[in-house]
């Protein structure tokens, strides 16, 4: 059966200001950088976890028409299309404090959780992100 | 769609995610606006035409889903939970939420708010439970089931 997730996407409008924010700001490696012709493969992961990569793909053609495209722009700029990604660390206030520093774009403070203490912030492009300290009880929280 | 319009709608996230984040304090439209860069008339209009309702509702419903789970998660009393959340007005608390959730503050905590709690909001990220729980605005509350 299945083993494990190797590889999921976002969007980004643009792949090297994505690189700016995904390694220059958040701290993720450069898993593979590959320009095919017909698009520029782009993956990035957690440093150490190599066999979790994010694909950073840019819609366009000739993947999706040009009209869908400006679709697919125009819902990622708007946070519509649902562009995910939930990261774990082992101290939510430092890793806060360190890309609020580099300027990040905090959506909400450190907060506690049913599952940890979190905070949440977008990629230039209007992604979501989370990043959590997991707790190992569950407490309650809102 | 030009780049303008991208620009734009990233600036009305902005002000949309301010709204998500700093829902207890006075948020009036000057402040919205000044974040997303653009006068209050155009925000307004801009706002509605990218979340598919106006700023005012949207902070409306993001304050009721806050009061909906203070109200069945706490012992603060309904004027307490209104004012935790940034009504100003126990009057327009009370009517803002019968609007949305379909009853009163109170009639909602009696019956316990079952159908709003999620079966198990401890594996479910922040994000997805104020997105997903908070009362629609597309057609407003349904009726209550009883029983």
């Amino acid at each position: 059966m299945l083993r494990s997730l190797r590889i999921s996407q976002i969007y980004v409008l643009d792949q090297d200001q994505a690189l700016d924010f995904y390694v220059g700001k958040l701290g993720l490696e450069v898993a593979s950088d590959v320009d095919l012709g017909f698009m520029r493969f782009l993956t990035v992961n957690v440093p150490g976890e190599p066999e979790r990569q994010i694909l950073l793909e840019k819609p366009g053609p000739p993947m999706i028409d040009p009209e869908t495209t400006e679709q697919v722009r125009d819902l990622l700029t708007r946070g519509r299309t649902g562009g995910h990604l939930f990261f774990t660390t082992d101290d939510a206030a430092q890793s806060f404090d360190e890309l609020r520093g580099r300027g990040v774009e905090i959506t909400q403070e450190p907060t506690q959780q049913a599952y940890g203490i979190d905070f949440g912030l977008r990629d230039p492009f209007g992604n979501h992100i989370r990043v959590a300290q997991m707790s190992t009880v569950p407490v309650a929280a809102g | 769609m030009s780049r303008a319009i991208e620009e734009t709608n990233r600036r009305l996230l902005r002000a949309r995610d301010a709204m998500d984040r700093a829902y207890p304090e006075v948020l009036d439209v000057t402040a919205l606006a000044e974040i997303a860069v653009m006068s209050e008339a155009h925000f307004i209009r801009c706002f509605r035409d990218a979340f598919g309702e106006t700023p005012h509702r949207y902070l409306q419903r993001r304050r009721v889903e806050r009061a909906m789970y203070l109200l069945r998660r706490t012992d603060r009393s309904v004027t307490d939970v209104c004012l935790d959340v940034g009504f100003a007005s126990l009057g327009t608390f009370s009517r803002t939420f019968r609007e949305v959730v379909g009853e009163s503050p109170s009639r909602y905590r009696q019956g316990g708010g079952a159908e709003a709690r999620p079966p198990a909001a401890a594996a479910v990220p922040t994000c997805f439970a104020m997105a997903w729980g908070r009362p629609s605005s597309f057609g407003e509350a349904a009726p209550r089931r009883s029983g």
